[in-house]
């Protein structure tokens, strides 16, 4: 079932807001294997020019799944999730996420498209401080493989 | 310390970067970005939906491609936009050493604004598994 082009542009509620925590962050940056100093050690980030630790580059991921979810569960976004498999996935930071920082999600559908049976559902997730102030924008791109 | 615009030049090669990826290593990243997808830890369910093995999640390969990046750049924070196109999976049989993943890269482009565009290229056993991936840092 191809998804409707009328989706484009459709956006969802902004999340609750997220805390980013030291610890979360150095438990992402554990799971790469990445033992970098200023995602765990608060005195090198700041001698960075960081306020605080500050979280690898597709941190943002996190936020990013929890947020998409809104866009999984909406019943008029007709896309077979056994099917699906993540095709794209790009960060754009406005600055980096660091610990501290009160984050809410805004999830929109940027694009959909068919292409040889394939649906392609991409949403973004634009993530900004409690106060307005945008941090990142993640875009996520899903592929529904055709079935038979 | 960030690496100084100055220093840069398009063409030139970062150092290359291997590492492996094990069964624990995805169990590891599962509970750290709370993506929980079955092919990413259950041998039968990932045959089931016709892959060879249980792969790794494409987010844990992106995450460690760009390690390559931040650590030439001197730091994370430069990292400004970071993009890849998942071409084929990561496959991580469970024989204790898991896939190998080797990560090249290229700067493609020097920017008067100060960015500097890194191309990547990320291989597991020979084969390309990102069929783009692009990082830009920001460097003074």
């Amino acid at each position: 079932m191809a998804l409707d082009a009328g989706l484009v542009g459709r956006s969802y509620p902004p999340s609750a807001v997220y805390e980013v925590g030291r610890e979360k962050i150095a438990e992402f940056a554990a799971a790469l294997g990445d033992p970098d100093p200023v995602y765990l050690d608060p005195a090198a980030a700041r001698a960075a020019g960081h306020p605080d630790v500050i979280a690898p580059p597709t941190f943002a991921i996190v936020l990013s799944l929890g947020a998409g979810n809104v866009v999984v569960e909406d019943p008029d976004v007709a896309i077979d999730y056994s099917r699906v498999v993540h095709g794209e996935q790009r960060f754009t930071h406005h600055r980096p996420i660091g610990a501290g920082d009160r984050l809410v999600a805004t999830a929109t559908i940027d694009a959909v498209r068919t292409v040889a049976g394939n649906d392609m559902l991409t949403t973004r997730v634009d993530l900004a401080t409690e106060d307005g102030e945008p941090v990142c924008t993640t875009r996520s791109m899903l592929v529904a493989r055709g079935g038979a | 310390m960030s690496r100084r615009l100055a220093d840069v030049e398009v063409g030139a090669e970062l150092p290359e970067q291997t590492s492996r990826v094990t069964r624990a290593d995805l169990v590891r990243y599962a509970g750290a970005s709370g993506d929980f997808n079955v092919i990413h830890w259950n041998e039968r369910v990932a045959r089931e939906v016709g892959l060879p093995d249980v792969i790794a999640h494409g987010m844990l390969t992106a995450g460690i491609a760009v390690r390559a990046v931040t650590r030439w750049a001197g730091d994370p924070g430069a990292v400004v936009d970071y993009q890849v196109r998942f071409s084929r999976p990561v496959v991580v049989p469970d024989d204790g050493s898991g896939a190998e993943l080797t990560v090249r890269g290229r700067v493609a482009a020097v920017g008067e604004d100060g960015r500097v565009r890194v191309d990547l290229t990320v291989t597991s056993n020979g084969d390309k598994v990102l069929s783009l991936a692009r990082a830009v840092v920001a460097l003074s």
